[in-house]
């Protein structure tokens, strides 16, 4: 179903249309068919304007089998279309989805609008056409013959899919005619037969800004935008990472750039994959660890020794629900105080938090300029939603992309010891690289001089060397946040990471009733922008909503002393427009 | 003594204080690293040392050398992290049985089975030293320390049988105050391409004084070492009258030359493939008592980690500009928004 939804997604993206996606799985490999457990649902939000979301609840709804409609109906307004394959619908398959009685049979979907398909059937009598198949092979294709169907149903060309079946299953032929056989007859079926309702036809999006898109997931995001900011800060890359779901897309992704000079490191735990890029960066590379979740738990002391050394490093923190394994395929926000407060000691970490799938370029390519300019680890937060989300991406130009400079220091003068410690006008130390001349030094976790890097136990030294290395991270330069205003507006909705879609289509909601809102959107987390003290007084209300049990809304209260509204959904799932509506007309004050 | 590329003992020399106990071990090997390494011909800015916590951890300060005292275990991972972007470097890991056997057993171990190219001292004195005396993975069982008052109830690791047994090509084992042997052993592992894993016996003067005494000690050596060289007779004792022998088992035992005839005596060969040798090898003799295999058990040059790849990343990555930029950018289906 994964393979389907993507190629409606990127037939959808071609015909212009704004869209998000909702890939949803199940965390076992091979869940056990036509089980609750085992619904695996793809669900894609497309529209002639500006989309924001990946949609509340849809429109349309393929059920492929009776457990894929139980897991999906209770939310469903009233009126939504639902095609089934009816063939599924056995008395074997409704066990298993918990049914007693065929919900097709009796009045239990009578607010819907249910059209029966028996898609089994009709891909067994497509696949005659092809010489050799099986029925089992006609069975495996149904999915593609849905994919038909519904691309006639919303006007989509089928073409990219075709070449798509082609490149895939070039070296099986059968597979292959099989596979297009039962596309090509699910689309001639939605063209032939009048069971289905009059054709939806959705306009290129015209309210979207200019420029060359692709459709884009936020791990092909976040990996292409710590490529390119390898390639304009001229270090190579190393990315050490343990597997671990969602996160290891990034080290699959990564592996296949060696055109790039990229290297990748399958760790043999997820504390040598922060001590491998750790290890790159001390000697002069980029290095960058990835992960999720329990990774994170296991990374915090070696991201304590990068703050002591003060070395570059960026950890991505593939965000999913916890504690400890927790929901591995489902979504949350929940580890923002972990990457804030998660070390031993005073060891301040910038973190960066990425908005949108796109939105994980910029946040990647900002947390590698962090990390070199100030020689500091950053956490970059990510999570499974933005990872496996997609969306249309503005392709940006590499020469509009920032030069970065790592700033290595020499020592050209045999009299003077080398002061790895001494700070430039930022607070960012002398890097030398192994392989300087005469800048041989030793870095360690051991609390140092200051300027010197020698050992030091003072006391004195340890508070001005704490306070020096908070500065340092207090004093990161970030854009300030901005506010998108209406006239009169009293309530500030302030969000942070993935709920930026949810937000922003909450707060069209509100504008659609003609009601004032501000809304703002934070990618920097440590530190926060200068102005947003200024910006929280400014409104009676701030709506803070957050996929966790309210951790932003925490530390705005604790450092800003003001009285935010949290608003939280802690179900593995990303917040949703009408909810965030809802939330933000409670908030409006009397 | 001066190289071809002149370098002293001195320029590997660093200013600071050392702080080690009077009379450790470490001060020995210290002044044998410092002592071998212009030999190398490779100048201190290319050499680093990664070293882990412990009192061996210490070491990299003592190096005019680039050096990273890490945490608790993890010297492997960063040196592997090292090497995996630069292959300029002489890359060098000092640690301890603590530190490399128990906190950081994991890493050490996919170090020596990747075969990166570093080389790893192990500083064994079968004793929690910095945190004053408990129990380390090496120390015999029944030994009492504070953490084990009634005697340790665990059988210790040998370092030497574990290194092997995660697929090391370069395995040795020497003693901190053989002035001769040691810095032999250290010229061996600097030369193998890989990972070159070496034990050396060390003396912690405070909290397990006298451990190696019966194979350090002069007078005792011959009787409680067996030397291992590459091609020779497995032959020692005061009177070279002790040898090592397969037994009928496939086993390796010591046995009186006199019993045994030339011929039946094993041949060392430290450049055997199959690591079974070198393993039954580890396990014979007793670490406690004595007698010992003392050199290099084996040495089987073998490509290192990804050799010739951050060379490869290296020219790979200059080439990629703003065009190849923009390339992989835009990969894959685009359309234009006018």
């Amino acid at each position: 179903m994964q393979l389907a939804g993507g190629q409606f997604t990127s037939a959808t993206a071609t015909v212009g249309n704004d869209l998000v996606t909702l890939p949803s799985f199940p965390a076992e490999i091979r869940a056990p068919q036509g089980t609750l457990a085992g619904v695996s649902s793809f669900q894609i939000h497309f529209a002639s304007r500006d989309i924001a979301t990946p949609g509340d609840t849809p429109n349309l709804l393929v059920a492929m089998n009776p457990a894929a409609l139980q897991a999906n109906v209770g939310g469903l307004e009233p009126g939504t279309a639902i095609i089934v394959n009816e063939d599924a619908f056995s008395k074997r398959n409704l066990m298993k989805a918990g049914y007693e009685d065929n919900p097709l049979d009796d009045d239990s979907l009578e607010a819907f609008q249910v059209t029966r398909v028996p898609m089994t059937t009709l891909c067994q009598r497509a696949a005659e056409a092809v010489d050799g198949a099986s029925s089992r092979d006609a069975q495996k294709a149904r999915n593609l013959f849905a994919l038909g169907l519904v691309c006639w149903m919303y006007d989509r060309p089928t073409d990219g899919t075709e070449t798509w079946i082609a490149q895939k299953f070039g070296g099986q032929p059968l597979v292959r005619d099989v596979n297009l056989a039962a596309l090509r007859a699910g689309y001639t079926f939605g063209e032939a037969t009048e069971l289905i309702g009059a054709r939806i036809e959705v306009a290129p999006a015209t309210d979207i800004p200019p420029g060359t898109y692709r459709n884009v997931n936020g791990t092909q995001t976040t990996s292409m935008g710590l490529v390119a900011a390898s390639v304009k800060a001229g270090l190579p890359l190393t990315l050490a990472a343990y597997p671990i779901t969602p996160a290891s897309e990034l080290l699959h992704t990564l592996a296949r750039r060696r055109d790039f000079g990229v290297r990748t490191v399958q760790a043999e735990d997820e504390i040598a994959a922060a001590g491998i890029a750790l290890g790159a960066s001390f000697g002069g590379g980029l290095g960058v660890t990835a992960t999720s979740g329990p990774g994170m738990d296991l990374k915090a002391e070696t991201i304590g020794l990068a703050a002591m050394l003060e070395l570059p490093l960026v950890i991505v923190d593939v965000q999913r629900a916890g504690p400890s394994t927790g929901m591995p395929t489902k979504t949350e926000q929940s580890d923002l105080l972990l990457a804030l407060y998660g070390r031993h000691g005073e060891s301040p970490v910038p973190v960066v938090a990425a908005s949108t799938p796109g939105n994980c370029f910029d946040a990647a390519f900002e947390a590698v300029r962090i990390a070199l300019r100030y020689r500091t680890p950053v956490i970059l937060l990510t999570d499974l939603f933005l990872a496996n989300s997609s969306e249309p991406w503005r392709i940006p130009s590499a020469a509009d992309l920032p030069r970065i400079d790592p700033a290595f220091a020499r020592h050209d003068d045999p009299d003077a010891p080398f002061l790895p410690y001494a700070r430039d006008e930022v607070g960012a130390r002398a890097w030398a690289i192994p392989g300087t001349p005469g800048a041989q030094h030793v870095i360690g976790g051991l609390e140092k001089a200051d300027r010197t890097g020698t050992i030091s136990y003072d006391g004195v030294n340890h508070a001005r060397m704490t306070e020096l290395r908070a500065a340092k991270v207090a004093g990161i330069e970030v854009p300030d946040v901005v506010v998108d205003a209406d006239e009169g507006a009293r309530v500030l909705v302030l969000g942070w990471g993935s709920t930026a879609g949810a937000t922003r289509a909450g707060v069209r909601r509100v504008r659609d009733r003609g009601l004032p809102v501000a809304r703002a959107h934070l990618h920097h987390l440590n530190p926060f922008p200068a102005n947003l003290a200024d910006v929280l007084r400014r409104y009676e209300r701030v709506l803070v909503p957050e996929i966790n049990s309210g951790q932003l809304a925490q530390l705005l209260r604790a450092r800003y002393l003001v009285d935010v509204i949290s608003h939280t959904r802690m179900e593995g799932q990303p917040l949703l427009a009408g909810a965030m509506e809802q939330a933000i007309l409670e908030a409006m004050p009397a | 003594m001066t190289t071809t590329a002149g370098l002293t003992k001195a320029d590997f020399q660093s200013t600071q204080e050392t702080r080690w106990c009077p009379g450790c071990g470490d001060y020995s090997i210290l002044a044998a690293v410092q002592g071998f390494m212009p030999e190398l011909g490779i100048p201190p800015e290319r050499v680093v040392f990664v070293t882990g916590i412990g009192c061996a951890g210490r070491f990299s300060y003592y190096m005019n050398t680039y050096g990273m005292h890490a945490i608790h275990g993890r010297a492997p991972a960063v040196a592997t992290g090292l090497a995996a972007a630069r292959d300029d470097l002489s890359i060098w890991i000092v640690s301890g049985d603590g530190d490399a056997l128990s906190i950081g057993g994991n890493h050490l171990i996919h170090a020596l089975r990747r075969n990166v190219p570093i080389k790893i001292l192990l500083f064994n004195n079968r004793i929690y030293g910095l945190t004053k005396g408990q129990a380390s993975p090496t120390s015999e069982l029944g030994k009492v320390t504070k953490s084990t008052p009634a005697g340790s109830i665990e059988a210790p690791v040998d370092a030497l049988s574990l290194a092997l047994g995660a697929g090391a090509t370069f395995v040795a084992r020497s003693i901190d105050r053989d002035k001769q042997h040691l810095p032999d052993v250290l010229r061996a592992a600097a030369e193998h391409p890989g990972a070159a894993f070496v034990e050396i016996l060390q003396n912690c003067p405070v909290f397990n004084d006298g451990a190696f005494d019966h194979v350090a000690d002069k007078q005792q050596a011959a009787e409680h070492r067996i030397p291992l060289v590459h091609g020779r007779p497995i032959i020692f004792g005061t009177e070279q009258e002790q040898c090592v022998v397969r037994a009928g088992d496939g086993s390796l035992r010591i046995a009186a030359a006199a019993d045994v005839g030339r011929e039946a005596i094993v041949v060392h060969d430290a450049h055997r493939h199959d690591p079974s040798l070198a393993f039954a090898l580890s396990r014979l003799g007793d670490l406690s008592r004595g007698p010992v295999p003392i050199g290099v058990l084996r040495s089987v040059p073998t490509p290192a980690w990804g050799e010739g790849l951050v060379a490869e990343n290296r020219r790979a990555h200059a080439a990629a500009g703003d065009a190849e930029l923009d390339a992989l950018l835009s990969a894959g289906d685009t359309w234009s928004v006018a």
